[in-house]
């Protein structure tokens, strides 16, 4: 008996036992793709948290404010003081004290309507100053950056994001154009170029103008000065804690604070901001991977159940098949190959509804799915693994019985 | 095979048993189905077991035919002992040698007539376009060529019965055992069945089967009767020209 026949034999045993077929191929289907999908997922949240940072641009620090000490003692939240100034800005900007910065970009954002002829669109109004270009690492499709006569003279003059472009004007070339903000004419000058990212990013979709604009023309308000955030750039890669000590000295020497513990700002490296986005996402992916690894339980119970009882069922067919001359090893083959064939095949199923769930998903909500390979083949191999276990195990015992005793069991 | 070193004066035996006991034991209950049982078949006889029901005829023929093992004794086949023959040994004497007719049958359902005749032929490592023709050819012989594509379940009694000893004979082995092969037939086509038994016979093969039916134990060259686990004393007798004292 070869190979040919071994699979013949078992190919036409799973397909006359239809129903017990599908309902183990099921129960494997339903557990890969469940671990297919929830790894994908965690994957994916992963890829989105890194896309988000890479967008800060390289060798960037986010300086924003801190929490703030009442008189009575009690403490505010993480950015709920305005303590960054646009002198904090320009004192980190000067090579003397913080030679390790190359570029430094205050900010100041708003969430805004923007208006073109009779289109309203929502989206974050940027005030922020010419650096903010080679800090954040972004080009322009179209036009001019903000430079520093417009800061000088607080223009109305605005640089649109892509998406944004497209929102408010469709096909048409927004430069030389006016959108309205609470009754102020801007004029379009410039557009960014697109971020390659996967999703819709906020870095796409924003508004960017001269901060003395912002603070003189748009925003106002009683703290004119601060800004919401400052962003810092460092000479290189190598100089990047070169550059958070002097800003962390600078800072805390301009704000008259003794005690680091105390600060009323925060810096954070893109390193920090992954490492704790990283740990909540690996929180998540735990999680779910203890989701799927339940369902493949679940699934793989269901698997060895419909196997015993199979095989069960099956000792007369495994005595008679011993009685007409199958050596043990054949049987065992045999048996081998059956449990393989349906973990394979719901495993394959699995996977592909996985894949299908990853594609579907992202229409219907904001996450993103990585469909991971590794996962996906450690999945089947388990599946086949459950299959081969509680189908060959049973199945080889039965062929040790006299054919006899395997043909009078029940 | 070789033949057994022990002298022996007749033709060549194929089948001997030696003080053969087995005892079925289910729980605490023992049932001694054979008792101290020695007889001897020799190649090319044509042998018929009689007895009545419950008195260990399907027993002895599962002894023989290496699908069950003796309690206690020695089972020469062609002089070799078969309890020194391991799993693998077995599983070849009953594809090569041996042809077996179940009293149930036993076929699978979910595989047509033709396919389960064609399963000896498997382990046989017989080619898929051979295997076909020979199972046909073994379907057209017990009058079932119209029938090869029904599954057991679509068969009646009889054609079912036909089905198994096609199975049986379609290795062509020199031994054939079948456990009361017309059971469920009418007189017609037990007559056909009988002819080609006694067809077999003349091709030189060993042939011991089981009946109730008077005529036709009386075409076997021998009959062995057995009685509540024993072989009655004709069998003995017959037994006297063996090599056994
Ligand atoms: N698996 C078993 N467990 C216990 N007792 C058994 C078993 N198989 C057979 N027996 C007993 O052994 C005795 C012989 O049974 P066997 O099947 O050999 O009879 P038989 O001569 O073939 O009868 P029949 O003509 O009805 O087929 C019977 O008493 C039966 O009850
Ligand atoms: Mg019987």
């Amino acid at each position: 008996m070869n190979w040919r026949d071994t699979f013949r034999t078992a190919t036409d045993a799973v397909r006359s036992h239809r129903l017990r077929s599908v309902l183990t191929m099921l129960g494997i289907l339903i557990g890969i793709s469940a671990v297919v999908l929830t790894v994908g997922l965690g994957q994916g949240a992963k890829a989105k948290v890194q896309d988000q940072i890479n967008e800060l641009g390289t060798n960037v620090l986010v300086v924003s404010p801190g929490s703030t000490t009442s008189s009575t003692g009690s403490r505010g939240g993480f950015g709920s003081a305005s303590t960054l100034t646009m002198q904090d800005a320009a004192a980190i900007a000067t090579k003397r004290a913080a030679p390790d910065v190359t570029a430094v970009a205050p900010v100041s954002t708003t969430s805004v309507s923007l208006l073109y002829s009779s289109t309203n669109w929502t989206t974050t109004l940027t005030g922020t100053t010419p650096a903010w270009k080679t800090v954040r690492s972004r080009g322009l499709t179209e036009g001019r950056f903000i430079n520093a006569a417009d800061e000088q003279r607080a223009a109305a003059v605005v640089v649109l994001g892509p998406d944004t472009v497209t929102q408010l004007f469709g096909q048409v070339d927004p430069i030389g154009r006016n959108v309205v903000y609470n009754g102020v004419q801007l004029q379009v000058i410039g557009v960014l170029a697109p971020l390659s990212s996967n999703e819709a990013t906020s870095n796409n979709d924003l508004a960017i103008v001269p901060i003395a604009t912002y603070q003189q023309k748009l925003i106002g308000g009683s703290t004119r000065n601060a800004v919401s955030s400052i962003y810092v750039k460092a000479t290189s890669a190598g100089t990047l804690s070169g550059a958070y000590q002097e800003t962390d000295a600078l800072l805390l020497n301009r704000h008259q604070i003794t005690t680091a513990t105390s600060a009323d700002f925060n810096i954070a490296t893109q390193q920090s901001i992954l490492s704790a986005a990283t740990s909540v996402d690996n929180t998540l992916t735990v999680m779910l991977a203890g989701i799927a690894i339940i369902a493949l339980l679940v699934g793989g119970i269901g698997v060895m159940n419909i196997m015993l009882v199979s095989v069960t069922e099956r000792i007369r067919e495994i005595g008679l098949r011993k009685a007409l001359g199958a050596r043990p090893r054949l049987i065992r083959r045999q048996f081998l190959v059956e449990a393989s064939i349906l973990g394979l095949a719901g495993g394959i199923l699995g996977v592909a509804l996985g894949v299908l769930g990853a594609v579907l998903l992202p229409q219907f909500s904001d996450s993103r799915v990585i469909i991971s390979v590794p996962a996906s083949i450690g999945a089947i191999v388990m599946a086949v693994g459950i299959g081969v276990i509680f189908g060959v195990y049973p199945a080889s015992r039965a062929a040790r019985l006299a054919p006899i005793d395997a043909l009078r069991s029940e | 095979m070789a033949l057994s070193p022990e002298p022996d004066p007749g033709p060549p035996a194929v089948i001997e048993l030696i003080d053969v006991k087995k005892t079925y034991r289910s729980g605490t209950l023992e049932v001694e189905a054979l008792h101290r049982v020695s007889m001897r078949i020799d190649e090319n006889e044509f042998v018929a077991i009689t007895g009545p029901s419950g008195s260990g005829k399907s027993t002895l023929m599962h002894i023989l035919g290496c699908l069950d093992v003796p309690t206690e004794g020695t089972y020469l086949l062609s002089g070799h002992d078969v309890s020194a023959f391991d799993e693998e040994q077995l599983a070849d004497v009953r594809n090569l040698f041996i042809g077996f007719v179940f009293q149930q049958f036993n076929l699978l359902a979910y595989m047509s007539a033709w396919r389960n005749v064609e399963l000896p032929l498997i382990y046989h490592g017989v080619h898929p376009a051979e295997r076909r023709e020979r199972a046909f050819a073994a379907l057209e012989k017990v009058d079932l060529g119209d029938r090869a594509h029904h599954k057991p379940g679509e068969l009646s009694g009889g054609q079912q019965q036909r089905v198994a000893l096609a199975r049986a004979l379609v290795t062509e082995p020199a031994m054939i055992l079948a456990d009361e092969p017309t059971g469920n037939l009418d007189s017609a086509s037990t007559a056909d069945i009988l002819d080609l038994f006694h067809e077999l016979n003349e091709e030189g093969r060993t042939i011991v089967l089981i009946t109730h039916e008077r005529d036709i134990a009386a075409r076997a060259q021998r009959v062995i009767q057995v009685e509540d686990g024993n072989l009655v004393p004709a069998g003995v007798e017959l037994l006297a020209t063996g090599v056994r004292p």
